[in-house]
């Protein structure tokens, strides 16, 4: 297939699951900073929600304090942020458009409705109750078009690059959260711990949609060593770094094999892959949970650059 | 001045071809007809055909209006139209071939030779260059329009990149839908093998270095061009890439594109990109939706261009004018199809003439288009009357003249019910290298506004199905 085909493919993606993100992050420091102040935090959740977006400077030229208000606007709306879920939206139906063919129509559909379903929601004039309409309806779309990608395309090269954006995607998501909040989970501030942890983890559970799953996982209290294993290493939680490599390992096999060609890209997530799995939660904690994030970062922007190299 | 009208003839007439229809329209509640469009309309939403009118940034949505009562030709008519079209096409082919080539029809006097060489149409680079099997124009839509029961006139020969074609195939696919109940009293001539028919033209005319099984793609200005829809559906139908000009690349005059397994070898390609923006060394050097070394390429034999560069020069509308001489000297036919009757003011008699009758005449800038630089006497005030008599005085030879036609009309549905509206026809004509075919009928645009002859979907005009009844 054309490269540029293989690019909106994957970007399309992408955009789409970052869209997802940013309404999941919205929604957790929501909840969390509603919470009365003896159980909240620092005061500096809407800071932080901008940090696990990833975008602190471009947050910090356009708007003065990070407060509700500000925050939501510039993750979802603001057309100068290049990452609010307005642009990615806009991002992912012109990348889509651009390769209309490579698409299904359910996948089209499911970008153009999201589209033009947007332009009502009203920037300026959105209360808290229409605002997590409007988180619950970006969410809604993000399902919607996954959907519809796995029911509905030809399972060839197409689909594999469209699944790559996603796992991409989501494995620096979830390690823009760890990278964020790695503190939160260090076994000193277990001890010192007490109810404003607790809500502390339960949010990023809830930034990755792995609340119901940890109990389910674990059957026991919420403990920040437990939250790390789920987060990094769990292949059974879609979000994990590890689930995502499995995904992103497997998806450039069947391209390689496709292609009968295996080269960096192959080599580069089998190497992620590997590592996630002979690493247990246990060292990678002692060899220090936030180097271990970075290092994760690095490899996984890598293998965007190797993927781009090898395939766009 | 009266119109003919396809379905009544004349005054309470009514034409055989419409019988079927006229009772089914007399019996239809006008409620249904209301309901069936609104259906129509919500299909081509669907689908996107919206989207080649909005652009990213406004979200306002325009759809092409589409007319559910379908425009009806009879056999016989079309077996005229068609035999006409593929003589005019033919005589195309063969006077591109002659102008690029040994210029027999300058050196016999059929057109002024400055018609030809002061074109801003007529590419130097195509002189003495042998196209691959010889055909330049691969896609043509040849504007009809008929005044009378017997009498198709030629409007104007889009000899360059004509579209529309896919509103031929989805008003088809439409109509299917909405009115299954039609098509079971009428047998309906198929378009829907238009697809398979482009597909075989374009292979048969690969280069001679090709394979066996030629790879082709479409060549779009990209997304924000107004017809990019029309592109990407076209793209669809055949199976073939759609690319853009970043999408392709030259090496020692090969065309590639870029691929996830690396550069694959192009043979033909269908481009919607005129020749001013097909490739910045040879064109203009501004155009960023071209591909550099194409026109090498092409030149040394290794991909063919479909339709040809330079086709323009034949559909330029001063050479329109000797048009039936061109068919009659390449051909040795007599036209089947006629023009419409044209004073080239050039000619000092027909300058005469024109400068008598403007008020009747529809004047046109021969190098003009769009409508621009036209006078519609019927309709002008004194004043642009007498600028273009100042103009015809001071130069003649940049202007040609014809008679207001009076355009056939179709029943159509507009607001206040059934009611006759001005129509046009544009088939569409291939010519590979195994010869020339035509799907039976081809885009009907109407004039939605009552007695306008504009049927330019800028200026409130539809479309509406197009039958050719096999009976």
């Amino acid at each position: 297939m054309l490269s540029r085909t293989a690019d909106s493919l994957y970007w399309v993606s992408r955009y789409v699951e970052r869209a997802e993100y940013l309404a999941r992050i919205l929604d957790a420091t929501t909840r969390l900073t509603n919470l009365p102040s003896a159980y909240g935090g620092a005061g500096t959740e809407w800071q932080s929600a901008v940090a696990t977006a990833g975008c602190e400077e471009t947050f910090a030229k356009a708007y003065g304090e990070a407060n509700e208000r500000n925050v939501c606007d510039f993750l979802s709306f603001n057309p100068d942020n290049p990452t609010s879920i307005r642009n990615c939206f806009a991002l992912a139906r012109s990348n889509a458009r651009a390769v209309r063919t490579a698409l299904t129509s359910e996948m089209w559909d499911a970008l153009n409705g999201a589209w033009l379903e947007l332009q009502r929601f009203e920037r300026k004039r959105m209360d808290r109750e229409e605002f997590a309409r409007f988180l619950d309806w970006v969410k809604n779309v993000s399902l919607t078009f996954d959907g519809s990608a796995y029911r509905t395309m030809l399972r060839d090269d197409g689909y594999w690059f469209s699944r790559l954006g996603v796992n991409v995607e989501r494995a620096d998501n979830t390690a823009r959260i760890l990278d964020v909040k790695y503190h939160v989970l260090l076994p000193e501030t277990e001890q010192v711990g007490g109810s404003l942890d607790y809500f502390q983890w339960t949010t990023m559970l809830r930034e990755v949609s792995a609340l119901t799953a940890y109990h389910w996982v674990y059957r026991q209290a919420v403990k920040p060593v437990l939250i790390a294993d789920l987060l990094i290493l769990n292949r059974r939680m879609p979000r994990s770094l590890a689930s995502c490599y499995e995904n992103i390992s497997r998806f450039l096999d069947q391209i390689g094999d496709a292609y009968n060609r295996h080269g960096p890209a192959q080599r580069q997530a089998r190497k992620t892959l590997t590592n996630l799995a002979n690493t247990p939660i246990e060292a990678v904690l002692q060899r220090g949970l936030h180097e271990f994030i970075e290092d994760f970062i690095t490899e996984n922007n890598r293998l965007g650059h190797v993927i781009v190299e090898q395939y766009l | 001045m009266v119109a003919f009208d396809e379905m009544t003839g004349g005054e309470g007439g009514l034409r055989a071809a419409y019988g079927e229809l006229d009772r089914w329209l007399k019996e239809a509640p006008p409620e249904m007809l209301a309901l069936r469009r609104s259906q129509a309309e919500l299909f081509f939403r669907r689908i996107g055909i919206t989207f080649a009118v909005y652009g990213d940034e406004e979200s306002t949505e325009r759809l092409i209006p589409f007319d559910i009562i379908p425009r009806v030709l009879t056999k016989p008519e079309w077996t005229k139209l068609e035999a006409g079209l593929r003589q005019r096409v033919t005589a195309l082919n063969m006077f591109l071939a002659d102008v690029y080539g040994p210029k027999e029809c300058l050196k016999a006097g059929i057109i002024p030779p400055d018609l030809v060489y002061r074109n801003a149409c007529y590419q130097m680079q195509m002189v003495d260059f042998q196209v691959p099997h010889g055909i330049y124009c691969h896609i043509a839509g040849i504007d009809i329009v008929r005044v009378d029961a017997d009498t198709f006139y030629v409007l104007e020969d889009n000899a360059r990149t004509p579209s529309g074609v896919s509103y031929m195939m989805e008003n088809r696919e439409v109509m299917l839908r909405l009115f299954p109940e039609l098509f079971a009293t009428h047998r309906v001539a198929p378009v829907d093998n238009y697809p398979d028919q482009l597909l075989a033209t374009l292979r048969s005319v690969a280069p001679r270095t090709a394979s066996s099984d030629p790879t082709i793609c479409l060549l779009t200005p990209g997304q924000y061009n107004s017809a990019f829809y029309e592109h990407s559906f076209l793209a669809d139908k055949l199976g073939v890439e759609l690319v853009e000009g970043s999408d392709l690349l030259v090496k020692d005059d090969v065309v590639y594109m870029r691929t996830t397994q690396g550069p694959k070898r192009v043979d033909v390609i269908y481009r919607r990109i005129d020749d001013d923006f097909i490739d910045p060394l040879v064109f203009r050097s501004d155009s960023v939706l071209g591909v550099p070394g194409i026109i090498g390429a092409y030149k040394a034999g290794n991909v063919t261009l479909a339709n040809a560069v330079g086709t323009g020069v034949s559909d330029d509308k001063a050479v329109y004018s000797y048009m039936p001489e061109i068919v009659k000297f390449f051909t040795g036919e007599e036209p089947i199809l006629k023009n419409v009757p044209t004073y080239r003011c050039r000619e000092r008699e027909a300058n005469a003439y024109v400068l008598d009758n403007l008020e009747k005449l529809v004047v046109k800038e021969v190098n003009g288009s769009g409508g621009y630089g036209m006078l519609v006497g019927p309709h002008a005030s004194k004043q642009q009357i007498e600028t273009f008599r100042k103009k015809l005085k001071a130069q003649p030879e940049g202007f040609i003249a014809q008679p207001t036609l009076a355009l056939s009309t179709c029943p159509t549905f507009v607001a206040s019910g059934v009611a006759p509206r001005h129509v046009d026809l544009r088939p569409y004509v291939l010519s590979g290298a195994n010869g020339i075919s035509c799907v039976p009928g081809g885009l009907t645009r109407v004039a939605l506004k009552e007695g306008s002859l504009v049927v330019n979907s800028s200026q409130g005009g539809g479309t509406k199905d197009t039958w050719v009844l096999d009976a």
